[in-house]
């Protein structure tokens, strides 16, 4: 250590003093420096990733923002050859797609979380939980070859024609099943939303106090009633934070969707007909888009999903958030 | 005592939901799984690593340089999400009070939730446009930004639990603070760490969507990074929605050897993480 404080510059040579210095670590100094600087660059590095993909965005997606502005948003004219383009078919097919996904992830979601949080035993709950990672990890390009050689022809012999002649009298469930379509894309979805969901709610449900429980049981109340009345309601804002999270990986997810919701560019009310969303129609024009207003057309619906999602995600976050620790927990994967 | 029956019968019917939701949310994995494997195993064999894709029409072939190409990716995608998700974890965890360290970790967040494909147009203006190509280097980027989040977080959360007197026995003994978090924190927390990273990997192994426009795929052998290669998830798609037989049987042997790959290093990075630290989620 004392050897240490020869090498610097600013140590006199009296005994004492040099013993304080190399307290001080002086060797280290700029190892600290340069260390701190390393890492910073690091940290910095992943804020401007953020605001140059954002810029990026804008900038490559500026023409079409200038040519369309608003109408973008509302008109359903999509003609490539004319160069006019409305992404309201896509917004729409996005939103239900996701909102139908959503409708069908939710009950199971929570259901799975009630059931590992609170009904589960011990040995069982490590298992089911690392299934549900597996699920989550199957790539989204293996959900969607699943779907179109198993999930759709199954919907278009056996689930289509049985909703149409119990609910057929609905406007969503008219028309020709052909088996790909809004319906198929959103089971899809909801099959790979599920496992984001359950895992953030029963993050949220686990940190439930146990004295809300108890009070509960002391009541009298039996398991159903304590879940009901003690903990779903102290978990609320956590669980729709969680929902949240999954509607943002729902709006967001591409290929899966793009391999079965039949890529055509119509609102139609049925959930039986073809649709497309908008990262679909980025995944399949995009190497196409010959003309550089129309690729900018295209970057513009990135740089709208990429809104959406932000402000879905940042929604999310804050329920969770508040829902009680201090981080978003499971926000990450 | 009706009232009591009904309660008690609701709580049945209650619990029997719940169960059976687990059983309903865990179904398709067993499904997707099950066709996996009961489509993709017959023509999983030695051709299909070692050889290349015959053309349309003709039985047989591989995916050699899909699965090459792959790697390539992951490759490429670490060489850019390690060190920065690393770099930037030790930061966030070091300096968690600063404006920095609060805003790289919500930035880091917000990146995780970014739409693939949105990645994918961002590493096709940033890089294949300036390169006037589409190329292997772009298509690691894109990945390797999808990693970083990931690196990130699990670097920072396992730096945290290293223990606070481990730090100050290496300070008291005079090593300078840098060496500290080298040698000591994040000796200490490399298993959890490496977890993390093989976690990404597993994430990104199957990504396509922001392959798409910047690896673009390659129907040819192709190891350079200034060109177009090929990879699996993108030949998984091409194949699946061709209308050749052929090509969805090769599918679907990609699609098992692909999950098989994931899966693979999912299980490993979950057990070997299991260590003294306690379990990453």
């Amino acid at each position: 250590m004392v050897e240490r404080s020869h090498v610097t510059a600013d140590g006199p040579g009296v005994g004492a003093i040099r013993i304080s210095t190399a307290l001080r670590r002086p060797a280290g100094r700029f190892g600290d420096r340069a260390f701190k600087f390393v890492i910073a660059g690091g940290a910095l590095l992943v804020v401007s990733l953020m605001l140059v993909m954002a810029y990026e965005l804008v900038r490559t997606s500026w023409p079409s923002l200038g040519r369309f502005g608003f109408n973008f948003i509302w008109s359903s004219e999509w003609d490539p050859v004319r160069l006019e383009f409305g992404a309201l078919p896509f917004i729409y097919g996005t939103l239900v797609s996701s909102v139908l996904a959503l409708v069908l992830a939710v009950p199971p979601s929570i259901g799975v979380a009630v059931f590992l949080v609170e009904l589960s035993p011990g040995w069982l709950r490590g298992p089911v939980s690392f299934l549900g990672e597996l699920l989550a990890a199957i790539p989204s390009v293996v959900y969607g070859l699943w779907g179109i050689f198993v999930l759709a022809p199954w919907m278009q012999q056996t689930v289509q024609p049985f909703l149409r002649s119990t609910l057929g009298f609905l406007p969503l469930f008219q028309g020709p099943a052909y088996g790909v379509g809004m319906l198929t894309a959103g089971i899809i979805l909801a099959i790979m939303v599920t496992p984001f969901i359950s895992s953030v709610t029963r993050e949220v449900l686990a940190q439930v106090p146990k004295t809300q429980r108890e009070a509960a049981l002391a009541l009298g109340a039996t398991r159903w009633e304590m879940i009901r009345v003690a903990v779903l309601p102290y978990g609320r804002s956590g669980i729709v934070g969680a929902c949240m999270l999954g509607l943002g990986r729902a709006l967001g997810e591409t290929m899966a969707v793009t391999m079965v919701i039949g890529n055509r560019p119509e609102v139609a009310l049925s959930l039986f007909a073809p649709g497309y969303t908008m990262a679909s129609v980025i995944a399949n024009e995009f190497t196409e888009a010959t003309h550089d207003l129309y690729l900018s057309t295209l970057i513009e619906i990135g740089l709208l999903l990429f809104v959406i999602t932000l402000l879905v995600n940042i929604l999310a976050w804050l329920l969770v958030w508040r829902a009680g620790r201090g981080t978003a927990a499971g926000a990450r994967e | 005592m009706g009232r009591e029956r009904r309660r008690q019968l609701i709580n049945r019917l209650m619990e029997g939901l719940a169960v059976f939701s687990a059983v309903v949310t865990l179904l398709p994995l067993a499904l997707i799984l099950a066709f996996l494997i009961y489509q993709g195993i017959s023509y999983i064999n030695w051709d299909f690593f070692t050889k290349m894709p015959e053309p349309v029409g003709e039985a047989g072939g591989g995916m050699a340089n899909g699965i090459v190409g792959t790697l390539i990716l992951i490759g490429l995608a670490s060489l850019i999400g390690v060190p920065v998700g690393v770099g930037a974890g030790v930061y966030v965890a070091e300096n968690g009070h600063t404006r920095l360290a609060w805003t790289a970790r919500f930035m880091a967040d917000v990146l995780n939730g970014v739409p693939s494909i949105v990645v994918g147009i961002f590493a096709y203006t940033l890089m294949v446009l300036p390169m006037r190509s589409f190329s292997a280097v772009a298509g690691g980027f894109a990945l390797g930004i999808m990693m970083i989040p990931v690196v990130l977080r699990t670097t920072e959360e396992m730096l945290k639990l290293v223990p606070t007197s481990l730090h100050e026995a290496a300070l008291a003994l005079g090593v300078p603070r840098w060496k500290v978090t080298v040698r000591v924190a994040l000796r200490t927390a490399r298993a959890g760490i490496i977890t993390g990273i093989m976690l990404a990997v597993a994430r990104i192994a199957g990504e396509t969507a922001p392959l798409l426009f910047t690896a673009f795929g390659n129907q040819f052998w192709s190891i350079r990074l200034d060109e177009p290669i090929a990879a699996m998830p993108l030949q998984i798609f091409t194949y699946a929605i061709s209308p050749y037989d052929s090509w969805h049987a090769q599918a679907w042997a990609g699609a098992l050897v692909l999950v098989c790959l994931i899966l693979v290093i999912s299980v490993v990075a979950r057990t070997a993480g299991r260590g003294r630290f306690g379990v990453v989620r």
